[in-house]
């Protein structure tokens, strides 16, 4: 069994373009949440969302290679190139080895949406274009990054919800240690066009504390009213501890745990005991017990059942503990299919930087709430474990574990 | 207004389009030369040359369409020929 370790990441989200601001954002407390006017305008229930800019890549990036590519590939695209410029993996070792991608999307609503308005209009699916189709699919992050950066691994997307991110952490982190894979550029991505969540929007589970956006993620306070929608992408890359040392790359910390389930339930409503069973099973595989954990990212978006029942889950699990726990959604909204790689990328640098960043806007706590430690102000802290929880539509669940080197 | 346009004019616009989508400096375009290298054009180009001159000209092209077409010189000949028949 090989050991699996982190040698790069990148991140492109509402905290910051980059590393650095991304950190800076974190340690202040920094929300990234706006109010859209132009949402509201087309019929949002909620106009608040995470905000991101779109990047220009006519620079770097050929005509083909920029056709093809859908909103959220543009941000994989600027955290890949990041992950592998910090891991120091350049065009020349990926072209002569077999670097994987496996990565986390779940939805890609703008190009359908165009395509079919061009088919309705004109009558002719031609005039619909050469890029859409690569733009409209589920696989388009994945398709995009493995043509852009020659990879010649395995290759493939993983769809599951708002655990889509972190279960492609957790994909990767099996094959390498199988000794499948020597090196896996996982991650997740999330689109914010205005199309993109329309229908999300439309069940009601959008905070509308619009008179006060950056206070509208709220995760575990009392007073929350739903989660908002952010986006952007995150980028890691895995690889084997013999592959790191082998190469001579930086090894930023070591995925020791991965655990999931499915609730086998309700479509929408989340469940303690699937969460518990993840939660028990990535402890088991890192062959640690609850107490080695410093620090735990919830999944908490905000939403009234869905905080309380993690709360529920991690005071059974952590009993006792007085684990600090923070939810950095209440910076960043929730950043859906790209949310369990990003948040994997939020306490490694906290790890990095001994700190936890602040659940901010957690004020009052809730029945269930109140028996945990969330940390509502940045606090220092050394982190040699940490945890964090993802969980999505259907009832997936997805918990990683890990650990500094 | 595109049918009171002269031949030169159709061939002006042209360029001006393919050096536009194609990202191309329009010094390259001479009436002899190749539009499939010049402009560097895949497989999927093609597609994108329908839209853009459904979009500049009004008119649909059929792929097979540009099966005889080689050289800049042929393309012009091909839209003018197409929108004089409209």
């Amino acid at each position: 069994m090989q050991r699996v370790v982190i040698t790069g990441v990148g991140i492109y989200s509402c905290l910051g373009k980059n590393l650095d601001e991304v950190k800076d954002a974190l340690f202040q407390g920094k929300s990234g949440v706006i109010l859209s006017s132009e949402r509201k305008a087309f019929g949002y229930r909620s106009g608040l969302t995470g905000w991101v800019d779109e990047p220009d890549l006519k620079d770097e990036l050929t005509r083909r290679q920029r056709m093809s590519m859908s909103e959220q590939s543009k941000y994989a695209y600027v955290a890949t190139k990041e992950a592998f410029q910090n891991a120091k993996m350049d065009q020349d070792y990926i072209d002569s080895h077999e670097v994987g991608i496996l990565y986390g999307n779940d939805s890609s609503a703008l190009a359908v949406v165009e395509a079919i308005d061009v088919i309705r209009e004109k009558k002719d699916t031609t005039l619909v274009g050469s890029g859409s189709i690569f733009q409209s699919m589920n696989c388009t992050v994945t398709m995009n990054l493995s043509t852009i950066f020659r990879l010649k691994g395995v290759n493939f997307t993983i769809s599951a919800a708002c655990a889509s991110g972190s279960h492609s952490i957790g994909m990767a982190y099996f094959l390498i240690q199988q000794g499948w894979q020597d090196a896996v550029l996982c991650g997740g991505a999330q689109e914010i066009n205005l199309v993109s969540f329309g229908n999300f929007d439309g069940l009601g589970a959008f905070s509308i504390r619009e008179d006060e956006p950056t206070k509208a993620s709220r995760p575990f306070d009392k007073s929350r009213d739903g989660l908002i929608p952010s986006g952007g992408a995150a980028s890691l890359i895995l690889e084997s501890y013999e592959s790191a040392v082998k190469r001579g790359a930086p090894i930023l910390a070591e995925v020791v745990g991965y655990g999931f389930s499915s609730n086998g339930e309700h479509i929408s409503n989340p469940n303690k005991d699937g969460q518990i069973r993840s939660l028990n099973m990535a402890l088991k595989q890192a062959d640690i017990q609850a107490k080695k954990i410093d620090y735990i990212n919830a999944h908490a978006t905000s939403t009234l059942v869905g905080d309380a029942f993690e709360a529920q889950a991690l005071g059974e699990v952590f009993a006792g503990l007085n684990t600090p726990i923070s939810s950095t959604k209440s910076m960043t909204g929730h950043e859906c299919w790209m949310a369990g790689a990003s948040e994997v990328i939020y306490s490694l640098l906290m790890m990095q930087n001994d700190f936890i960043a602040p659940n901010i806007n957690f004020e009052n706590p809730d029945e269930a709430s109140e028996k945990l430690n969330i940390i509502a102000k940045t606090k220092e802290q050394k982190i040699d474990h940490f945890l964090s929880n993802s969980f999505g539509f259907g009832g997936t669940n997805s918990t990683l574990i890990v650990k500094r080197v | 207004m595109i049918m009171t346009m002269t031949d030169d004019q159709i061939i002006e616009k042209v360029n001006i389009f393919l050096a536009e989508e194609f990202e191309i400096n329009q010094s390259l375009i001479s009436p002899s030369a190749s539009l499939k290298d010049t402009l560097d054009l895949d497989s999927l180009d093609y597609v994108d040359l329908v839209v853009i001159i459904e979009s500049n000209f009004g008119f649909k092209v059929k792929g097979e369409d540009f099966v005889g077409i080689k050289t800049f010189q042929d393309f012009y000949n091909y839209v003018i020929a197409k929108l004089n028949a409209n």
